[in-house]
């Protein structure tokens, strides 16, 4: 097991009131594993990889779990020790490549100071091996390219740009949050590719954070849905979409238009919205939007079950009661 | 059956990027490049195609926010550039826009009863008297509460500003709504909900649409017929059904394979090589040429034209 969270939590003191964005989160990703978090937006899936990376900014903070990488609680560390292991063996690539590259600097220059500063290596083999990571990527004439500044390329480009610096080390984790929201379909689908070999390569975990089911059918192992900082429902990616158990995610996989459906009937919807976070209904959080709401579900939170690997958070698989996951 | 209701005859948009010292153009960016599509009365037309590609631009023409470089646009058979200045007031209210970012297109100091009412004011659809009932009534129709229309935009979720902007763009009682990306700032839930009122309201309403998006997923729920554009040309048209059963374009397969799709079997991906061209240098004879996985001779020398190659499928392609 290369990466272990257990009961993470992340608040946000506001002044209104505190924010839970991230409540009592556990998983784990085994060493090469492709594992997603999918969420609308305000669902936590940001926050919790920016707490696994030490980044949470104030007035937010960790405020309990582990964070267990190869054993050693990430949670417990400075920001030195940390540094140390941000963009070396664990990488991060955002949704916006270009707030995360710094705009003057030429890419070989960032790309070079982040070998050079988590590896042996001299200048000279620090741009070798910059060159090599861009032309891995896809980058047309590496070399040459290797000189532009970020606005001198396109989206597409900026982002294999970042995935080459967060290569550039041979991370064992890679944290990719949105990596292709902002990209065009015809790119979206290089860029997964290209996840997907380097993941072949060199071992790589990936945990890919997304709101797009679409990407999370093609690219991912397991599957984790959060809804309000909670986990609801978590199995590998063939049991979720055949077999979704939770309602919101059975809503969600049925409001997609989908372009293999024939029929032009309305879509299924989810009805009402996101609850305000400061404003949660009492008992289970999505209890005001569900359709098989019960009297027991506007009083008591739902706690997360586990049968054959197939977690899910929903009173309509209760274990206690039932003896096993199947629906009432 | 098929009354036309917009026709669009190589239309184009070239934007200015730059001017030598006499202010003559150097560097010219043709968003829109002679496009030609027709629309029918009661239809909701489908238009795709990645960013930058000129959907947006094409919009605002035939919603007059911009006037077009060259060509011509025909709505209810009378030609727009010989309309005179009443008959142009009345073709601007006959075609709104609902736009891309529910968050930068309503005024954050007008409330939105403010915001509904302020088109039929101007257009002085209705006695002042009757203005607020109106307000109401459009609120209902796109799923607010009346008591909603005091509020400030910032009081709204992404969706519900989409509402109001779909109300505001009914209360001048329009014919054509080119709703550009109506949904794609919204997250699924919410996208299904907004999809399923513009429907709905097609039909209350005997509306016309021009949808834009970017995905063919969405389009193909709302659409009758799809066209496909490439860096400001229009590659195919067919109807909906013909158009994801049968692709013919090179580009219209990419982009249908690139999408991810959930369904039991992975499909066979074709992945375009390198990226989008800049419109202001883009490659010569078909533009597509510089990615496109089945070029051949022709397609760098000559720019294909559309083609009627089956009844109400068109195709611009060298290799048809
Ligand atoms: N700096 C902050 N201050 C206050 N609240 C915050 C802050 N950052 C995040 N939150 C809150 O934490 C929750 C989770 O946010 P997060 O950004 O993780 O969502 P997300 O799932 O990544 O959404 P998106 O898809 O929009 O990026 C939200 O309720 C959000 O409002
Ligand atoms: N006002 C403008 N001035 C210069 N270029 C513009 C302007 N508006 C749009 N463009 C350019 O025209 C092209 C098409 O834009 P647009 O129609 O907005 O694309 P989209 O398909 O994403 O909606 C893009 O390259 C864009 O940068
Ligand atoms: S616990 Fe109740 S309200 Fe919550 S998802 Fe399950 S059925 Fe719906
Ligand atoms: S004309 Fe040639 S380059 Fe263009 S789409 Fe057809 S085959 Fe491809
Ligand atoms: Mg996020
Ligand atoms: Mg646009």
């Amino acid at each position: 097991m290369l990466l272990e969270v257990k009961n993470l939590r992340t608040e946000f003191k506001l002044k209104r009131g505190t924010v839970r964005a991230v409540d009592d989160v556990s998983f784990t990703i085994d060493k090469g594993e492709i594992l997603a978090i999918v969420g609308e937006s305000g669902s936590g899936k940001s926050v919790t990889s920016l707490s696994l990376m030490g980044l949470i900014q104030k007035p937010g903070g960790v405020a309990g779990g582990e964070i267990l990488f190869k054993s050693q609680d990430l949670s417990k560390l400075s920001q030195k020790e940390l540094q140390e292991i941000r963009g070396n063996k664990i990488s991060m690539i955002f949704q916006e490549p270009m707030t995360s590259l710094n705009p003057v600097w030429r890419i070989k220059d960032q790309i070079m100071e982040n070998i050079m500063t988590h590896m042996k290596m001299s200048k000279k083999e620090a741009l070798a091996r910059t060159v090599e990571m861009l032309d891995t990527v896809g980058i047309p004439s590496p070399a040459e390219r290797a000189n532009d500044y970020p606005h001198q390329m396109s989206g597409g480009m900026r982002q294999r740009v970042m995935t080459a610096m967060a290569l550039s080390c041979e991370p064992d984790l890679l944290i990719a949050d949105e990596p292709t929201t902002a990209l065009d379909v015809t790119i979206q689908a290089q860029i997964l590719e290209l996840l997907y070999q380097m993941r072949e390569k060199f071992n790589m975990a990936v945990l890919l954070i997304t709101h797009d089911l679409g990407v999370v059918y093609e690219a991912a192992d397991r599957v984790i849905v959060m809804y309000c900082g909670k986990i609801v429902e978590e199995a590998d990616v063939k049991t979720l979409f055949e077999q979704p158990q939770h309602p919101y995610t059975v809503g969600l996989l049925q409001s997609i238009p989908q372009i293999d459906n024939e029929s032009d009937e309305h879509l299924f919807m989810i009805k009402g919205m996101v609850p305000n976070p400061l404003h949660m209904p009492p008992g289970c959080s999505f209890s005001d939007r569900c359709d098989r709401c019960m009297e027991r579900c506007t009083k008591e939170m739902p706690e997360l079950q586990e049968i054959n690997g197939h977690k899910v958070r929903c009173f309509l698989y209760d274990k206690a009661e039932e003896g096993e996951l199947s629906a009432k | 059956m098929n009354e036309v209701l917009m026709k669009v005859q190589d239309l184009s948009k070239y934007f200015t990027i730059d001017t030598d010292w006499r202010g003559k153009p150097v560097s010219v960016l043709k968003a829109v490049d002679e496009v030609s599509l027709t629309i029918n009365k009661g239809e909701a037309f489908g238009l795709v195609g990645e960013s930058g590609c000129g959907k947006t631009t094409l919009g605002k023409i035939l919603v007059n926010l911009y006037s077009p470089t060259s060509g011509k646009i025909f709505f209810e058979g009378k030609e727009l550039s010989a309309l005179n200045k009443k008959q142009r007031r009345s073709y601007c209210k006959d075609i709104q826009m609902i736009f891309q970012d529910p968050y930068a297109s309503l005024n954050p100091r007008m409330t939105v009863g403010d915001i509904i009412a302020e088109p039929i004011i101007i257009n002085k659809l209705l006695p002042m008297s009757e203005v607020e009932e109106r307000v109401i009534f459009l609120l209902n129709c796109v799923g607010l509460a009346r008591h909603q229309r005091n509020r400030f935009p910032h009081e709204f979720s992404g969706g519900q500003r989409q509402r109001v902007g779909i109300a505001r763009a009914l209360a001048v009682e329009p014919k054509l709504i080119v709703c550009d990306e109506p949904v794609s700032a919204l997250d699924v839930s919410i996208q299904a909900q907004v999809l399923n009122l513009l429907d709905d309201l097609k039909e209350e309403f005997k509306l016309t649409y021009l949808f834009i998006a970017h995905g063919l997923g969405v389009v193909k729920h709302i659409s009758d017929r799809v066209g496909v554009m490439y860096l400001g040309k229009l590659v195919e048209i067919a109807p909906k059904k013909e158009l994801y059963a049968n692709p013919l374009n090179p580009y219209t397969q990419a982009l249908l394979s690139a999408i991810p799709v959930i369904n039991s079997e992975k499909k066979e991906r074709i992945i375009l090589k390198g990226d989008v061209p800049s419109p202001i240098n883009p490659p010569a004879g078909c533009r597509f040429s510089s990615r496109c996985f089945k070029e051949f001779e022709p397609c760098k020398l000559n720019t294909p034209k559309l083609k009627e190659v089956s009844p109400g499928h068109w195709v611009a392609c060298h290799l048809f």
